[in-house]
């Protein structure tokens, strides 16, 4: 369980985030869409521990831990899992060397040996095959020369490998062609249970589609201005941002 | 003489594991230089005339020169008259059998990681051990032999293939090369030599483990490589050193000649004592390695790993004389705490269509100086020479830094010449992206380091390259957060 109450985070002495609440029960997925600029990366990084974001008030509990007290491995360790808008590329770094390592850390903290090397290589080519990625991705460097699609395949590959319980999928599903969407979205449905928490960042209802939210929520100057059910997409398509800002403006001149 | 056999494996775990002064009895001559000290040393190797003559000429040449400062690191003087020039591990009677290496040394190797006798059956590679300047130890010689490869201590070679080691000393790196090759070659003490016969492929990776044990000496050894036509060897040394306040002088002196179609491929891992973290003590390694590509399509390649000493100062270059002839520099150079070092390499493009390829990789941490330095010379004859030349840096913290400073001089216009540089900052991104992975920052830390360095890395035999990114890892500990 996710409970984010009043939060505020600044990045360069900016304030971002303005007051933030937002509670997510195990199983559910919510999206969480909004204009540019809103804040919703500024989001999905407080919550995983970006050092270069300030969180100036509120608080995050996740299932009981003060999640803003722990460094971003120890998140990892906990079961937050960022699947990153723009993914890092790691020059001379084997992507399955990398995946085998973080997988390892993660078995580390809990006690685990470190996984069997053959078990490992199979776990990771099934799935790779869910997301339908080349097997000459294995030991390429990870996210270098990698396509856009590519870039979120892999995301989506390293999640499904790691297990997350808290799952934040920060705009995976933009650049992707309509069978990327498709894969990708159903590497995030296989991996929808009654345990893990997901926390969807799109700009477009079309994800949606594929992977139907419990909640939908709309950010706007860093508050969630809007809640609601799975129709909220479908009228933030038809009518764009323009009335919640008209009216979030006019709050704003009474706030 | 049965010697012992041995890998040479991990050579270091955590920190910096090779700090151990093992109590050997050992023979040191008084500190200081002279013509005598040179005489000395001579007649304690029952040396030839001509070596001494060779010997006294290199230190007369020496006295007239002073020690160079352009390079860019900051020492003291170093006292050259508070120096002892000799330092053996007592002679013992000659060995019949393993058992009867000196134990104390055994044990020494052991520590290091390099097991005496269990492997042999096991490993592939060929040892010369040498303590303080002073071959204790060649590994395989028989099995050597047989494929004609000689590869044995420098002082054997020059008892017993006096001619090779006359033919070939000194013609590349001549005695009044540069201030420490003078030095050198006034009082070296030992050093490897090898010999691989026309048309022979070295049957197993030929190596050199370097160790300075005891205190206030130098160590000047000299490795002498000659291939033949159409051989080839590929060649691994290794180096550490006791931890101790003050500051050693480690001067060597390596020559490798490839005759026509032949290739040489020369790995080091550097390890020396690097100091402590505020720069007391550890080794000065001021060494000259060169190689001469002699004839028509020959190769010669320099890999290094250096993550040792306190400051390096080293270039290993290749003079590309045949036609065609190919020369390479693989390198990896670490600075963390106070650790100085300047080194990059020289090719020198004589022949034609000769071709050179360098890449350096220097990664400066804590108050590391990482300084590339690179001479690409074609000459007027060399018709059709191409270089090629990628030199990145990677700064870890922001008290670190790192100089790049190349040299091209292109004497003939067909020449290719072409420098890629680049500088950055182990990135936040990358870090924020493995520690969102569960990766942690110093383990992230390394892995980037590695894979930064993984195209030097592919060129090291895989033994050695397991080894280096571990040494790595050691010596990145504590450098960040
Ligand atoms: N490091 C930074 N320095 C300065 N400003 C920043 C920094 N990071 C984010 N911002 C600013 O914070 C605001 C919110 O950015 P954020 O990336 O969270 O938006 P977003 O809602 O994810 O937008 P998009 O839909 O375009 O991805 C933007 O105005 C952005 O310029
Ligand atoms: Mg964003």
């Amino acid at each position: 369980m996710l409970h984010i109450e009043n939060l505020h985070a600044s990045t360069a002495g900016t304030e971002i985030l303005r007051g933030v609440n937002l509670d997510i029960a195990p199983g559910e997925v919510h999206a969480i869409m909004g204009p540019n600029g809103s804040g919703k990366s500024t989001l999905a990084h407080v919550l995983s521990g970006r050092p270069d974001y300030e969180v100036t008030a509120g608080s995050v509990t996740y299932n009981g831990v003060d999640l803003l007290a722990l460094a971003p491995e120890e998140r990892a360790a906990a079961g937050v899992f960022l699947a990153f808008q723009y993914p890092v590329e790691i020059p001379g770094v084997g992507n399955l060397y990398f995946l085998r390592t973080a997988v390892n850390s993660i078995r580390a903290t809990k006690g685990l040996d470190p996984i069997a090397v053959t078990t490992f290589i199979k776990m990771a080519d099934k799935a790779m095959d869910a997301v339908e990625m080349d097997k000459s991705m294995k030991n390429r460097s990870v996210n270098e020369g990698f396509s856009g699609g590519e870039k979120k395949r892999n995301e989506i590959l390293q999640m499904t490998m790691l297990e997350p319980t808290l799952a934040i999928l920060d705009e995976t599903d933009s650049g992707l062609d309509i069978d990327a969407l498709r894969i990708v979205a159903n590497g995030v449905n296989a991996l929808r249970s009654p345990e893990r928490s997901m926390l969807v960042i799109t700009h477009y209802q079309r994800l949606l589609d594929y992977i139907v939210p419990d909640k939908i929520h709309v950010l706007a100057a860093g508050r969630i201005v809007r809640s609601g059910g799975k129709e909220l997409a479908l009228e933030l398509e038809a009518s764009g941002y323009a009335d919640i800002e008209a009216e979030l403006a006019s709050k704003g001149a009474t706030a | 003489m049965t010697p012992p056999s041995n890998e040479v494996t991990e050579l270091a775990e955590r920190e910096y594991q090779h700090g151990f002064v093992t109590d050997i009895e050992t023979e040191v001559i008084p500190k200081g230089l002279d013509e005598d000290v040179v005489r000395l040393i001579s007649s304690k190797k029952n040396e030839p005339e001509w070596l001494l003559e060779w010997r006294l000429a290199a230190y007369r040449h020496w006295v007239t020169m002073s020690e160079p400062t352009w390079q860019k690191a900051h020492y003291p003087s170093i006292d050259f008259q508070d120096i002892a020039y000799w330092a053996a591990p007592k002679p013992k009677p000659k060995l019949n059998s393993l058992d009867e290496v000196d134990p104390e040394l055994r044990e020494m190797f052991d520590k290091l990681g390099i097991s005496l006798a269990e492997q042999e059956r096991l490993s592939n590679v060929a040892v010369d051990a040498i303590v303080d300047s002073v071959s204790v130890a060649t590994t395989f010689k028989a099995k050597l032999a047989e494929a004609g490869v000689i590869f044995c201590s420098f002082s054997e070679a020059v008892a017993e293939h006096p001619d090779l080691v006359r033919a070939n000393l000194g013609s590349v790196v001549p005695v009044r090369d540069n201030y420490y090759a003078a030095l050198n070659s006034a009082v070296f003490s030992d050093g490897s030599f090898c010999y691989i016969p026309a048309g022979v492929r070295c049957p197993m990776e030929l190596s050199t483990y370097f160790r300075i044990n005891s205190a206030q000496t130098g160590q000047f050894e000299r490795t002498l490589i000659v291939a033949e036509e159409g051989s080839y060897v590929s060649y691994l040394e290794g180096c550490t050193a006791p931890m101790r306040d003050e500051n050693q002088l480690h001067a060597a002196v390596v020559e490798l000649v490839a005759h026509t179609d032949a290739q040489i491929k020369y790995a080091t891992v550097q390890n020396w004592y690097p100091g402590d973290a505020e720069g007391r003590g550890g080794i000065y390694n001021f060494v000259t390695k060169r190689g001469k590509c002699a004839g028509d399509r020959s190769k010669i390649s320099w890999t290094q790993v250096e993550t040792g000493s306190a400051i390096t100062w080293k270039y290993p270059s290749v003079v590309l004389q045949g036609d065609d002839s190919v020369g390479e520099f693989y390198s990896v150079a670490l600075t963390a705490g106070r650790q100085q070092a300047d080194t990059g390499t020289k090719m020198i493009h004589i022949g034609k269509n000769t071709s050179s390829t360098i890449v350096s990789k220097g990664i400066s941490a804590a108050h590391g100086q990482n300084t590339y330095r690179g001479q690409v010379k074609v000459l007027r004859s060399a018709q059709g020479a191409r270089n090629f030349t990628q030199c990145d840096s990677l700064l870890i913290g922001s008290d670190c830094g790192a100089h790049t400073v190349p040299y091209i001089e292109v004497k003939n216009a067909s020449a290719q010449v072409e420098h890629e540089a680049s500088t950055s900052k182990i990135g936040e991104d990358q870090m924020f992206y493995c520690r969102q992975r569960g990766i942690s920052e110093e383990d992230a830390t390394s892995m980037i380091v590695n894979g930064f360095c993984r195209e030097v890395f592919n060129e090291l035999p895989m033994e050695f390259a397991v080894e280096a990114q571990r040494l790595l890892s050691v010596s990145l500990e504590g450098s960040v957060g």
